[in-house]
């Protein structure tokens, strides 16, 4: 594939389509812009948004993306609540989060604007379709007047007003689709617009419509009609005062593709187990913003993966575990309703000591809550969330490319230590895409599984010396036919016990398990200086928000680190010793202060919480700001 | 390789732990004839897994010299049909009872006969809560005074096999834990079943709920009371099999052994076994036992192979390397 900007004057692949060039308008660099596309939920942004992002992936940006969509399918037209968004940065730069402001709206009606225009910066660059701002569009945006005759909004903006309703419609005439399906391409036309102002080629998106619409060529060549004439009424409109690059990013070397959270996830599920030489099988109930994964599994039957769409939240668990008896790595996915239902079953298989994986892409809480809007507030509910000692290990994914890292680490240390655990991500994460630097086959460590085959003294609860895990000793096999269940068991035995020593025993040698786990990570490692006046301790999406807040303190010279956890339960060992390095440890998320409450009572540190519950992610520069506070108290 | 068909006793089916049911409980009866069935199948011991959820029955797998998994309580078929789906090559027994399958557990027990997935599910209904002392269950007769209904109950029951037959069971049956031969009888014809099997087993418990099935079981009456139906025979019952039933145009009535209508398990819908299940609640019409429905359907774990057999054939085995390589990738140098 190709790496540099078309435009530095490098390869283009054959057939490539250019946004023709402006040699009038100035062409200027800049190391990072942020789009926002807004529109109603049927007016396709989260695909306009979605090829920008592949399409500056391909040029070699860095990239971080939001989709930001309501719950509704399809809101009543034109509504406040009905608006959907995409915001994709990207950069020359290495980023680590979508931006906090665009430097970019695309407002596709009054209620798009509404809703968005107070992020927008100062002097940020406004498209507005004024064909869809007829007075009842303003009536259903709740607008008295049309916001456009405010001369404001041109003061404070570089406002672009234009009928992409009329444009569409002429640009696609000679197809000879009826109105209201060519109306439908003012998407691309938009799009065919920011590509040539911000450099881009059509080429990707026009070979992406091809696949899309091969069957149906009417809506195809429309499609590429108005993403083509985009392109051309912004060269020869004059709509755009400047035309913008955006170089590559100097990126470490290596292989890339844009990916997104819940796929990343997938991935890494399949790599972790060929890893353990193992078939997939991943037990599911549709669930926001949980299904991508279901449906990214789906795809990789030829990968050794089985998929169950079950009836219901405790049968997708309950078959994963089925699964994982005979030798399959059981995999269930779900968001935090569903976790709350698959308690009992997460129960047994503790107890069952068999490995299972329990994805949850969190959601905002509690009960239905906020089903499109991110949180992360199901860590101690994925910790401790079961009846009676039934302790489980957490895995904690930090951006969208991570989730193949975490989801592996997951298989790791269930087919490792015998043991069901969570994966934790979160919608911002799942539904977010960035560059996901794809690693080398030979770099990844195998983890092969061995099954009991000996049936010579045989003990089903007898132990690994180093890690505690029990053998897997599935059915199919002769002479080892034996009764497992959610009852205590004996030591070694496996039968039934209800002896009171018995009990105390396996509830130590189960924790003792657990615990072990974390003798298998890797040593902590921080960002920024090794001691000094604040740590930034984080897990999760968070990650990208810290990252770019720390990097801000570093320029102005403050001594502040970030550390930034995988593994959050059972707490790596030598974390007691790294937060002793730092006078002062803050710690974000996205909840009421779940990880600070562990910090506190496990390390018997001062920590300070910073809470944040409004279903939207962390900006940088609040956190910035806080931290300055810290500094400054 | 070929491996020779082993032969087993009943005594290799018997685990080393004590059985701790009741005395006099239906369930030592029926424990013996699934073990003495198990053996005659021919099939490795190791081959099978006994799943089961919470209750009295649900401590079978424990008596079972076989790979057992006791859960979680209505849970079973939920997590057989993992292990079915993992590893078709495996016999998959549920051992359930009335609480467990039709209250906590509806949900599981439907969706499973709805995908004619290849499991086999017993029933032991004793219409009441045994395990937790008492109570009244999705079976229990209305007016039953127990612990939860010291007035009497009043929740109208479940016919477990008119369930069954709604859900789209491909094998529906019953039988009685005392009457071995014709639970091993049922119990083989359910394993030589391809696709979901479901046999309720009235069973008795002394305890909560002594002689539940008294009027239909108890050696005096059964002939009388009981009809065993047979695919292709005619419908005949009474001690001298001198007794018929016929279908009328709106029920069943009693008739002549030549009168008497031959039973069909395979018709085109469940309608006949509806009507036999729902006419002898009048205690005129005697109680259907055997097999009331076995049709051929497609099955979910044959279907799943196949489904990925034919993916993998045309896109060619997935490989880690080939996974790390999808997608649309660039490459910085």
């Amino acid at each position: 594939m190709f790496a540099q900007s078309p435009l530095s004057g490098s390869v283009l692949p054959c057939g490539a389509t250019m946004a023709p060039s402006q040699q009038e308008n100035p062409l200027q660099q800049v190391d990072e812009v942020v789009i926002r596309f807004a529109g109603d939920s049927g007016d396709g942004m989260q695909l306009t948004g979605s090829q920008f992002t592949d399409t500056s992936a391909l040029l070699g940006n860095d990239l971080a993306t939001f989709p930001d969509y309501p719950a509704e399918i399809r809101a009543p037209i034109g509504t406040l609540f009905g608006v959907s968004g995409y915001q994709v940065r990207f950069a020359s730069k290495d980023i680590h989060t979508p931006g906090d402001q665009p430097d970019v709206l695309v407002a596709m009606n009054p209620a798009a604007l509404k809703v968005n225009i107070g992020d927008l910066k100062e002097g940020g660059l406004l498209i507005v379709n004024t064909g869809n701002f007829g007075a009842r569009d303003l009536a259903k945006a709740h607008y008295e007047e049309n916001p456009l005759d405010d001369p404001r909004l041109d003061q404070d903006y570089q406002l672009v007003a234009i009928d992409l309703n009329t444009a569409t419609l002429k640009a696609v005439e000679s197809t000879g689709l009826s109105n209201k399906d060519a109306l439908r391409c003012k998407n691309l036309l938009a799009l065919g617009m920011l590509y040539h102002a911000y450099s881009r080629p059509l080429e990707h998106t026009e070979k992406w419509l091809a696949s899309k619409f091969g069957k149906k060529p009417q809506i195809l060549e429309a499609n590429i009609l108005a993403l083509r004439a985009g392109a051309n009424i912004a060269e020869n409109s004059e709509l755009f005062k400047t035309v913008y690059q955006v170089d590559a990013a100097p990126l470490p070397k290596g292989t890339y593709r844009n990916i997104g959270g819940n796929q990343a996830l997938a991935m890494g599920l399949v790599a972790g187990c060929k890893l353990a030489g193992l078939p997939l099988f991943y037990g599911s109930y549709p669930i926001t913003p949980a299904s991508d994964v279901l449906h990214a599994l789906a795809r990789y039957k030829n990968y050794g993966v089985t998929t169950f769409q079950a009836e219901d939240e405790i049968a997708a668990v309950c078959a994963s575990i089925g699964a994982s008896y005979t030798g399959s790595v059981g995999i269930t996915g779900t968001s935090g309703p569903g976790l709350a239902l698959k308690a009992e079953a997460m129960g047994l298989a503790v107890m069952v000591e068999l490995p299972l994986v329990v994805v949850n892409v969190q959601r905002a809480g509690p009960s239905t809550g906020l089903p499109t809007k991110t949180e992360q507030a199901d860590l101690l509910q994925s910790i401790f969330g079961r009846n009676s000692e039934s302790p489980m290990p957490v895995v904690a994914t930090a951006s969208p490319a991570d989730c193949f890292a975490a989801a592996l680490e997951a298989v790791r240390i269930a087919v490792t230590h015998m043991t069901p655990v969570v994966v934790l991500s979160d919608g911002y994460i799942g539904n977010g895409s960035e560059p996901f630097l794809v690693p080398n086959a030979d770099s990844l460590k195998p983890f092969p599984v061995k099954f009991q085959q000996a049936a010579d003294d045989f003990q089903p609860y007898a132990r690994n010396p180093e890690t505690l895990a029990r053998p897997w000793a599935i059915p199919g096999t002769p002479g080892l036919e034996h009764r497992v269940g959610g009852l205590e068991k004996a030591d070694l035995t496996g039968n039934v016990s209800y002896a009171p020593e018995n009990h105390e025993k396996m509830v130590k040698l189960r924790e003792e398990k657990v615990r072990r786990i974390a003798d298998s990570y890797e040593p902590l490692q921080v960002f920024g200086p090794e001691q000094g006046d604040v740590l930034v301790l984080g897990w999760g999406s968070t990650y990208g928000a810290i990252r770019g807040a720390v990097n801000r303190c570093h320029e102005s010279g403050q001594s502040v680190a970030q550390l930034h956890l995988r593994n959050v339960w059972p707490l790596p060992k030598d974390l007691g010793s790294v937060v002793k390095r730092y006078k002062k440890v803050l710690i974000p998320e996205l909840n009421r202060g779940q990880l600070c409450r562990l910090v506190r009572s496990e390390l018997l540190i001062d920590a300070i919480s910073l809470p944040k519950v409004q279903g939207k992610p962390f900006m940088a520069t609040e956190l910035v700001r806080h931290i300055e506070q810290l500094l400054a108290d | 390789m070929t491996t020779e068909t082993p032969t087993y006793k009943k005594k290799d089916f018997v685990s080393d732990q004590e059985v701790r049911w009741c005395p006099g409980c239906g369930d030592y009866a029926i424990l013996n004839g699934v073990q003495q069935a198990f053996a005659s199948f021919g099939v490795p011991k190791e081959k099978f897994a006994v799943v089961s959820g919470i209750g009295c029955s649900s401590r079978f797998p424990y008596y079972m010299n076989t790979f057992g998994f006791h859960s979680i309580h209505g849970r079973a078929p939920a997590i057989a049909s993992g292990i079915k789906i993992a590893n078709p090559d495996l016999h998959v027994w549920v051992i359930t009872g009335d609480g467990d399958a039709l209250s906590i557990g509806g949900n599981h027990l439907i969706h499973a006969m709805r995908r004619n997935i290849d499991i086999k599910v017993l029933l032991f209904n004793n219409r009441i809560y045994g395990l937790t002392k008492g109570q009244y269950s999705p079976t229990t007769v209305p007016g039953k005074n127990t612990p939860s209904s010291p007035y009497g109950s009043l929740d109208e029951p479940f016919n477990p096999i008119s369930l069954a037959l709604g859900a789209g069971a491909s094998f529906v049956a019953r039988t009685v834990d005392t009457q071995i031969k014709h639970l091993k009888d049922v119990v083989a014809a359910a394993h030589e079943h391809k696709g979901f099997a479901f046999v309720e087993i009235l069973q008795n418990c002394v305890i909560f709920n002594d002689g539940a099935f008294g009027h239909v079981t108890d050696k005096e009456v059964r002939d009388d009371r009981q009809v065993d139906l047979r695919d292709g025979q005619p419908m005949l019952f009474g001690k001298e099999k001198d007794k018929g039933l016929r279908f009328t145009s709106k029920s069943l009535e009693i008739c002549s052994p030549e009168e008497a209508d031959t039973w069909q398990a395979d018709g085109p819908t469940g309608a006949n076994a509806f009507r036999i299940c729902q006419a002898c609640e009048n205690g005129e019409i005697p109680v259907p036992i055997g097999i009331l429905r076995q049709v051929e359907r497609p099955v979910l774990d044959e279907t799943i192979t196949k489904q990925v057999s034919s993916v993998t054939e045309s896109l060619g085995e997935g490989t880690l390397e080939g996974l790390l390589s999808s997608g649309d990738t660039w490459d910085v140098s």
